[in-house]
């Protein structure tokens, strides 16, 4: 799987994506930088975690409005596969690519922990490799998680299969509506996540569960 | 030109920002405090003359970026 880590300034978990990302396929990402105006031809763009542009504005506003983003748009809208994680999430809501908006923490706390999630749609190349309905687990470390839409466009993502992962079992950390962690497009070719499961593919780690993910894109890919 | 943008939570969401700000109003004995809603404010200086087209360029700022129309709304005064 040939894949792209978009780099803004003020991401800082765009190595650990870097470093999932070429040991789960075998080869190291493109880094791109957010001036730039064309990803090289890629299966995958991530966009990492961190705090572009120290979240002035709001969480992901001004990364949103890079050059760089309309590549994304272009690389989405032909059908490749866009994956957010944390501020990525963030970013992907302010650019119009994913549906909602992820305000400040209900607790107004950053929190950095683990959480439980359950896979509620794996029918989708992000998430075939887990079960419907599994429990993972999935450490999150934001500020700003708490996710958020008007009532016609929760239930349109709901009835449309577009809800990726919830918080479980108690561990909604963040006043998210529905419990929700992460969410597709419409096209399913789009996900956004405030979780990392980047930070959980080997036994340092201390746990493997976030692996499925990366697993059923290379599946795709295939 | 000047221009004073003003962007407040729409109505509905959750504020727990200006819940806070409310309650430490409370603890510090101000009586007689209702709900508490936070927002923000841009002050803009703008190379233009015409308020017309000041007011579609700052409409066009607004939908763009200084506000996130999910879940705000916004306010446009101009003066010279």
């Amino acid at each position: 799987m040939k894949s792209a880590v978009i780099v803004f300034p003020g991401s800082n978990r765009d190595h650990d994506m870097i470093v999932a990302l070429t040991k789960l396929s075998g080869q190291a990402p493109e880094i791109v930088w957010h001036k730039d105006t064309a990803i090289p031809d890629v299966d995958l763009v991530v966009i990492p975690g961190g705090f572009s542009y120290g979240d002035y504005l709001r969480a992901g506003a001004i990364a949103a409005r890079s050059p760089i983003m309309d590549a994304v748009r272009d690389h989405a809208a032909k059908g490749g596969y866009v994956l957010g994680v944390c501020n990525g999430f963030q970013i992907l809501t302010e650019a119009g690519l994913l549906p909602g908006v992820l305000m400040r923490n209900a607790s107004l706390k950053f929190v950095c922990r683990e959480v439980k999630l359950e896979v509620i749609n794996n029918q989708t190349p992000f998430t075939s490799g887990y079960e419907a309905g599994q429990i993972i687990r999935c450490p999150v470390a934001h500020h700003d998680g708490n996710y958020f839409t008007d009532a016609e466009t929760l239930k349109s993502i709901e009835d449309n299969g577009q809800v990726a992962f919830r918080y479980a079992e108690g561990t909604n950390i963040n006043g998210s509506l529905n419990d929700i962690a992460g969410v597709f497009n419409a096209e399913k070719n789009v996900l956004g996540l405030m979780p990392h499961p980047e930070n959980l593919i080997e036994s340092a780690h201390g746990g493997v569960d976030g692996q499925g993910l990366f697993n059923g894109l290379l599946k795709a890919v295939a | 030109m000047k221009a004073r943008v003003t962007v407040t939570l729409k109505s509905g969401v959750l504020d727990p920002q200006g819940q806070a700000i409310g309650g430490s109003l409370k603890s510090l004995g101000f009586d007689g405090v209702g709900a508490v809603r936070q927002g923000k404010i841009f002050d803009i200086e703008l190379d233009e003359t015409d308020l017309s087209q000041a007011r579609s360029k700052l409409t066009a700022m607004c939908e763009k970026l200084l506000a996130n129309t999910v879940i705000e709304n916004y306010t446009i005064e101009t003066s010279h």
